[in-house]
């Protein structure tokens, strides 16, 4: 069967186009799921938009021009229709292009998520090494009682003690972390110390735990005891034998806390009144703003997806055991 | 000093009148020459406004949905914002709420106040150097008004016939007579747009102190001062930047720390730890918005008026603003008007938590069981907490309250004006008529209690078209005693508005039209070095 030929001869890029299109069909999913659960939410957006100064002529005004009067599906479609296209639509609260205000907004929670990842991932890596070398020494427990003190205390608290020290008492820090379109690199970086700091302690403790875990298994297993038993150095044994099995559940567990910096951190933002893409949502849900919560949900789920393929991808990368499975 | 006087002082610090002005005007308000002279020395010296600046404004309540279109501005921060770059025809008096002139220099009524003749200022520009001219008057009001409205203001203009330019002047026909429509045209929402902002609403260009340079909706706007602007009196600062700030904590962080001029909407909570920090300070203001607890005349149980009056004496209202108010505010006495609304009714006996009446009432209704009271977060700052406190002090006087508490999202549409008994709040209207034909009139859109009353609906007509100051006032008076002892609304208080400002921002006018000095407070305060 020719099928099965290619699929044995390029295993990685089968997967890969598998994993799209399966990455398609759930992002369709999703886009219904939040459809729907908008529709269901009570309330419509011309009466929560306009609250207490409502007059039921002025909801009736903008329920039609908006095309609220119209039914669901037919509405689902027409957004469909639109998004397959590339176009979002407008904002129905500000009027404004959706595509141009989500950009904006993305590009500030991947700013503040990938400063934060570049800082978090090798500091936690590292650490996690550090660790396995002194372990069950002092060092290693410092580091651990640091980094699970860090992720025991809720985020928000993190922020505010942070404030209370770098802004208020000490003032060295720059706040709010407000960043806008005129705002210099420089600036921008200085605006967002703290809610970096923030980030980096919430994450640090998982991905450190984990490194320290895997790389332990690993080398606690029979093989390794084998390798040095049958002479090879040690630096040759972790780079051929361990790192490759241990790789993989590291690398799982640094994406999904990349997916939780660019999705998950609508309280750090308020905290920091940090315009990201978190409080963007949740302002547009607040009045049902349909077309935004759509796109924001979309670009969400699409990067949970995205950056859960690419963790499973650079694990059967790095241990080719996984590219044939049994 | 009179209130008035006292106004007309402020306005000489602020540099906004001449020594022959302000003589003319004080001594209309019964001052001596010497006096008004003298009290025109100390004020110009006592604080001149200084010019220039960097104000910046850390404010609750914006959103990334928020529109600068001002027939959608409904949050606070597009409502300030509306206020500094635009102008609307009339002003309130800070401390009186009378009207004042701005982009019309006067007003007359016809003798059955249906027809109103307003004279529109001259030599008033734009923003974009074009003139400000009647016929943008009246397409402005004509915008908010017509049958394809979608504005906030669509409510208050609902009893205009026609808008008209006569010969320069505006000339509005009402289909009843109302003595208000001056303070009508004093809503945020009706700031005059070029051509009324029909063909571009959400330009942001009007004639206000200040001119948009930009504006990320729920994140930041900005604002330089406008060098054209027709008013001297005002827009003292050189730019103002408004950052949307919804975190409580946040707010306060960055006033403490200096990093923000002016913040709002300080929780009552809060206010101690506040006032430690030394280069702050509290400007408190008293306002006509309050909490409520609201009952639906026309539903079982509540359609008992003994329940009613049971549960108006089973609240302990002093408490209340002890505790959910952290003592910024007054007691309500369950009608929906207080002294800082003009012709308000002054004498009626303040209702009092009493267990012996309210167990009275509670028996001569025959109600039994316990009545369920749905509460939410977002009902008002504390509603919770002062739904429980409720329960206490009902519990003392043999009644069972049952809480139920909502979830904050959806609570407008599904709990509060279709529920019987739920936690709510208002914020103030212009005048007494507007509140009352907004939600106590029989057929008002938002008539939450259920309140309806003939003869209430009729004074409040009649009301409306009586030009007669003291037969206003009575009739007002009467309303207010109906609403208070058949109505459904249980009003334990009236909250103050809480806001914080570095010692460096002076000038604040403490104004009893709405928050933030009504809006105003951009063009109102300056920095002192």
């Amino acid at each position: 069967m020719p099928d099965l030929k290619f699929r044995a001869r390029f295993p990685l890029l089968t997967l890969i186009v598998e994993r799209l299109l399966l990455s398609l069909m759930l992002l369709l999913a999703v886009s219904v799921l939040i459809f729907g659960g908008v529709e269901a939410l009570p309330g419509d957006f011309a009466s929560t938009y306009l609250g207490q100064s409502a007059t039921p002529q002025a909801i009736a005004n903008i329920s039609a021009e908006l095309g609220l009067d119209k039914p669901v599906v037919s509405r689902y479609f027409s957004w469909l229709g639109g998004a397959l296209q590339g176009d979002f639509g407008t904002s129905w609260a500000s009027r404004n292009s959706v595509s141009e205000q989500v950009g904006r907004r993305l590009g500030n929670s991947l700013f503040l998520a990938g400063f934060a990842a570049v800082i978090a991932v090798p500091l936690a890596i590292g650490l996690g090494m550090l660790s396995v070398h002194f372990r069950n020494r002092m060092p290693d427990k410092i580091i651990n009682v640091i980094s699970l003190a860090a992720i025991s205390l809720p985020e928000f608290f993190i922020g505010y003690l942070l404030i209370l020290y770098f802004a208020v008492n000490f003032g060295i820090a720059t706040f709010p972390a407000t960043v806008y379109e005129s705002m210099g690199l420089l600036e921008r970086l200085k605006a967002i110390a703290l809610p970096t700091a923030t980030l980096v302690l919430v994450v640090l403790a998982h991905m450190m735990r984990m490194t320290r875990a895997a790389i332990l298994s690993v080398m606690s297993s029979a093989y390794m005891e084998t390798a040095e038993l049958k002479g090879l150095s040690a630096g040759r044994a972790i780079i051929k034998h361990a790192a490759p099995n241990a790789l993989a559940p590291i690398i799982n567990v640094v994406a999904l806390n990349l997916a939780y910096l660019v999705v998950g951190v609508v309280v750090v933002e308020v905290v920091f009144v940090y315009p990201g893409m978190g409080q963007y949502m949740v302002d547009a849900v607040t009045v049902r703003d349909m077309p935004v919560v759509q796109a924001c949900g979309l670009i969400f789920a699409a990067v949970y997806i995205l950056l859960n393929m690419l963790a499973d991808i650079l694990a059967i990368v790095a241990n080719p055991r996984l590219r044939h499975p049994r | 000093m009179s209130d008035f006087t006292k106004y007309l002082a402020g306005r000489v610090t602020a540099g906004g009148m001449n020594r022959r002005e302000f003589m003319g005007r004080s001594m209309a308000a019964g001052l001596t020459l010497a006096a008004a002279s003298q009290l025109f020395d100390t004020s110009a010296n006592a604080q001149q406004p200084k010019k220039g600046g960097h104000l910046k404004l850390g404010l609750e309540g914006g959103a990334a949905t928020d529109s600068i279109d001002p027939a959608k501005a409904t949050s606070q921060v597009m409502f300030t914002a509306v206020r500094t770059w635009g102008d609307t025809l009339v002003e309130t008096h800070p401390q009186t709420r009378a009207p004042l002139p701005s982009l019309a220099e006067s007003w007359a009524p016809s003798p059955d106040a249906t027809v109103w003749t307003f004279k529109i200022r001259k030599g008033v520009k734009f923003h974009d150097g074009k003139d400000m001219t009647t016929d943008d008057v009246v397409a402005t009001l004509k915008r908010h008004s017509d049958s394809k409205t979608e504005s906030g203001a669509a409510g208050v203009l609902k009893s205009i016939k026609s808008i008209e330019n006569k010969g320069g002047d505006l000339v509005v026909t009402l289909v009843s007579g109302n003595a208000d429509l001056p303070q009508i045209f004093t809503d945020y929402h009706l700031v005059i747009q070029p051509d009324g902002g029909v063909d571009k609403p959400t330009a942001g260009i009007g004639t206000g102190p200040y001119k948009v340079t930009s504006f990320e909706p729920g994140v930041r706007m900005t604002f330089e001062k406008n060098a054209n602007d027709w008013r001297s009196d005002r827009g003292f600062v050189q730019t103002v930047e408004m950052i949307t700030m919804n975190d409580a904590t946040a707010r306060i962080a960055a006033l403490s720390s200096g990093q923000v001029n002016f913040i709002n909407r300080v929780d009552p909570k809060t206010v101690s730890l506040l006032k430690r920090s030394p280069n702050v300070e509290l400007l408190t203001t008293a306002g006509g918005g309050h909490y409520v607890f609201i009952m639906h005349c026309d539903k079982a149980p509540f359609d008992n008026n003994d329940l009613r009056m049971a549960l108006k004496y089973a609240i302990d209202r002093e408490e209340m603003v002890k505790r959910i108010l952290g003592g910024y505010g007054k007691v309500g006495n369950d009608f929906p008007i207080n002294d800082t609304y003009a012709l308000f009714p002054e004498g009626i006996e303040q209702r009092t938590y009493d267990p012996e009446k309210a167990k009275f009432h509670f028996k001569k209704s025959g109600h039994s069981g316990s009545v369920l009271l749905r509460t939410s977060e977002v009902a008002f700052p504390g509603a919770v907490d002062a739904s429980v406190l409720f329960q206490q002090s009902a519990k003392k006087a043999g009644i069972d309250i049952e809480i139920k508490r909502e979830p904050g999202d959806g609570y407008w549409s599904n709990v509060w004006n279709v529920q019987p008994f739920s936690a709510s709040y208002w914020g103030s209207r212009a005048t007494q008529d507007q509140f009352y034909s907004g939600a106590y009139l029989s057929t008002a859109d938002w008539n939450d209690t259920r309140f309806k009353n003939e003869k209430f609906d009729k004074l409040l007509i009649s009301a409306r078209g009586e030009l007669d100051e003291r037969k206003r006032k009575d009739m007002y008076r009467e309303m207010a005693v109906m609403v208070r002892d058949e109505g459904g609304t249980i009003l334990p208080m009236f909250n103050d508005f809480v806001n914080g400002a570095t010692k460096q921002v002076k000038g604040y006018v403490n104004d009893i039209g709405n928050d933030m000095s009504n809006g105003y407070l951009a063009s109102r305060v300056w920095l002192d070095a």
